[in-house]
């Protein structure tokens, strides 16, 4: 297994990542690393650190990275492509024709992503990254939720055959899992149970999601919560039998309410077992600058706003 | 059709061997050109003036360049060529099938449902077409990480992409071309069409290139400049870049858009996508040296 234990309690998603991909360095020979020039921000200082020879540099330039990318897959090695979230909006057509088209087993590992990012404001914020890579044909889209999860998730997307933009995360993220913690792609689970309603979310919005359910339990309101780190493809199996248990659905996420977890789940559910279904998310609007949990809350994402969603989500289902 | 295989590059022909190379090189790029015609003919639309424009180019590399046959496609240490300009894709169906890489009469059927030979290369489709192209900017990378990756690998195999002059707009290619001179890929050769005009007018008019030379050495390039429908040219230029150490080189080709049928030549109506008519087609492969039994054999099909 790639080693959790090798990620410190207080890393962030992107570190443990970066750790990650260092200690899988030596089982995978053919993985090479890709950077514009920001391997300390996207956590791959690590893996220049212990191969140094495989961090393939392409200074500030991310179209041609991401469409380099193809080629270096096309003969034969695994690359890795890492970047701000932001920055691989501006790369998707390459991921489009270069990557998702030709079918190359090419990965995108995105850091910063969503308010998360924090003081950097509104332009360094993506809040559509999940959207915009879920509708490419044949990608894979996976946000992992804690650091154990990260590690899980980055030995998954290695041997994944194919295309796959995983999300990773700057600030220090808490963890949620322990050493026993499972991941597949395509595989969400039950963190907590409840019948009342399910909150399903993903990121940095699951331990949100958990706190939304520790403070429903008080008005004796019983939240099940689903950690889904795959958006695509998505767990349509457990939304189905998550819809007809609890018969009301919360999605939760540090992206826009459109096109991403949310419209994942609500295309799932809209095919299967239709149910009322509220989203929480940044509602279709830029991010700001401000502390990552200043800003949850001004744009409506912290805990607070997902047990409120829970309220409503739950009259409706009564009416 | 017939199996045309090509002279080994790992042993250069000398007298008269080259002045039979040059002249079989000279049938490839008319093949090509009369086949590029007749299948968008058949499509009933496509570019006709870059595919004409590049016909010598790419007969070039795949009659004595490559050392890619169509029984060696899955090869690891085969060279690979990106058709960074992927709307030439006539021409590159049309080389593949001069040398047998696919079927000529298959490779008619251009632009058509369910038909390999799409509007623009995609790899899926054709187990010898490198990558999927048509982004303008894309293929230029994707050979940059070929050759990016050969290298790592120490493999010997070299890398060709060949360019648009309109495609030099596209900021994607000099980031590329950065890149490429960074990490001193001696391996990988750039060839440009430069035909001097593009979809709506001349480069000039839309967005000049000029000087083009000069950019390329400025970053890092070694350069050569030629008439891109000489053959001798091509084949002498292909030589030095595979003998250039440390640096990428890049071949700009002048060409003729249009080359070989007078009513195309230098006119950017005919970049595409064009509707010939009988008539037209009739006339461009008399142009290009069809006999009145090949233009039968490539048009009724």
């Amino acid at each position: 297994m790639s080693s959790p234990a090798l990620v410190a309690n207080s890393d962030s998603l992107r570190e443990a990542f970066g750790k990650t991909l260092s200690a899988l360095g030596d089982e995978f020979p053919n993985l090479v690393v890709l950077d514009a020039d920001i391997a300390g921000g996207t956590g791959v200082h690590h893996f220049r650190k212990s191969h140094p020879a495989r961090l393939l540099q392409f200074g500030i330039a991310e179209q041609n990275m991401m469409a380099a990318a193809g080629g270096l897959a096309a003969v034969g090695l695994i690359p890795v492509v890492t970047t701000f979230a932001v920055f691989c909006l501006r790369a998707i057509e390459q991921a489009r024709l270069s990557l998702c088209y030709a079918r190359r087993n090419a990965k995108i590992v995105a850091s910063h992503p969503g308010l998360d990012v924090g003081p950097d404001g509104g332009s360094a914020q993506a809040l559509e990254d999940l959207a915009a890579f879920r509708a490419l044909p044949g990608m894979t889209v996976i946000s992992p939720a804690d650091p154990t999860e990260m590690a899980l998730a980055t030995r998954a997307m290695l041997e994944h055959q194919g295309p796959v933009y995983m999300r990773t995360g700057r600030s220090p993220a808490p963890r949620l899992f322990g050493a026993d913690h499972t991941f597949e792609i395509g595989k969400g689970q039950i963190l907590r149970d409840g019948d009342d309603v399910t909150i399903v979310a993903c990121g940095v919005e699951v331990a949100r999601a958990l706190a939304a359910a520790a403070l429903l339990a008080k008005e004796e309101i019983s939240a099940r919560v689903v950690n889904m780190p795959t958006i695509k493809p998505i767990d349509a199996a457990l939304l189905s039998v998550c819809a007809l248990e609890t018969g009301a659905i919360v999605t939760a996420e540090d992206h826009n309410i459109h096109g991403g977890l949310g419209g994942a789940v609500a295309e799932a559910l809209a095919q299967t077992r239709p149910c009322p279904i509220e989203f929480v998310g940044v509602k279709d609007c830029f991010g700001a600058s401000g502390e990552p949990e200043e800003l949850a809350h001004h744009f409506q994402i912290s805990a607070p706003f997902i047990a409120d969603a829970a309220r409503r989500v739950m009259a409706r289902k009564k009416s | 059709m017939t199996q045309h295989t090509k002279i080994s590059p790992s042993a250069p022909p000398s007298g008269n061997s080259i002045a039979a190379l040059e002249e079989k090189l000279r049938q490839a790029a008319r093949f090509v050109r009369q086949h590029a015609i007749a299948s968008i003919y058949h499509a009933g639309s496509g570019h006709p003036g870059g595919a004409l424009s590049c016909a010598d180019l790419i007969a070039c590399l795949y009659g004595a360049e490559l050392n890619v046959w169509p029984e060696t496609v899955d090869d690891p240490n085969r060279d690979r060529f990106v058709l960074s300009k992927g709307h030439s894709a006539p021409a590159l169906y049309a080389v593949g099938a001069y040398f047998g890489f696919c079927d000529a009469k298959d490779a008619l059927n251009l632009r058509k449902l369910n038909s390999p030979f799409q509007g623009h290369p995609h790899v899926l489709d054709l187990p010898w077409v490198e990558t999927s192209t048509g982004s303008l900017g894309q293929g230029m990378s994707v050979a940059l990480g070929m050759a990016l990756g050969l290298k790592l690998q120490k493999m010997s195999a070299r890398v060709y992409a060949l360019l648009g002059d309109g495609e030099l707009q596209e900021g994607e290619v000099w980031e590329a071309a950065m890149a490429a001179a960074h990490h001193k890929l001696d391996n990988f050769c750039a060839l440009i069409d430069y035909n001097k005009l593009q979809s709506d007018n001349s480069n000039d008019a839309i967005m000049r290139l000029e000087p083009l030379a000069d950019k390329w050495r400025a970053f890092g390039w070694e350069v050569a400049e030629i008439d891109g429908h000489d053959i001798s040219q091509i084949l002498l230029q292909l030589r030095r870049a595979g003998a250039t150490r440390r640096l990428p080189f890049v071949i700009i080709a002048h060409t003729i858009k249009g080359k070989g049928v007078p009513a195309m030549e230098n006119i950017p109506a005919w970049h595409g996508s064009v509707k010939l008519t009988h008539a037209q087609t009739q006339e461009a492969l008399a142009a290009l040296g069809a006999s009145a039994e090949e233009i039968e054999g490539l048009l009724h099909v």
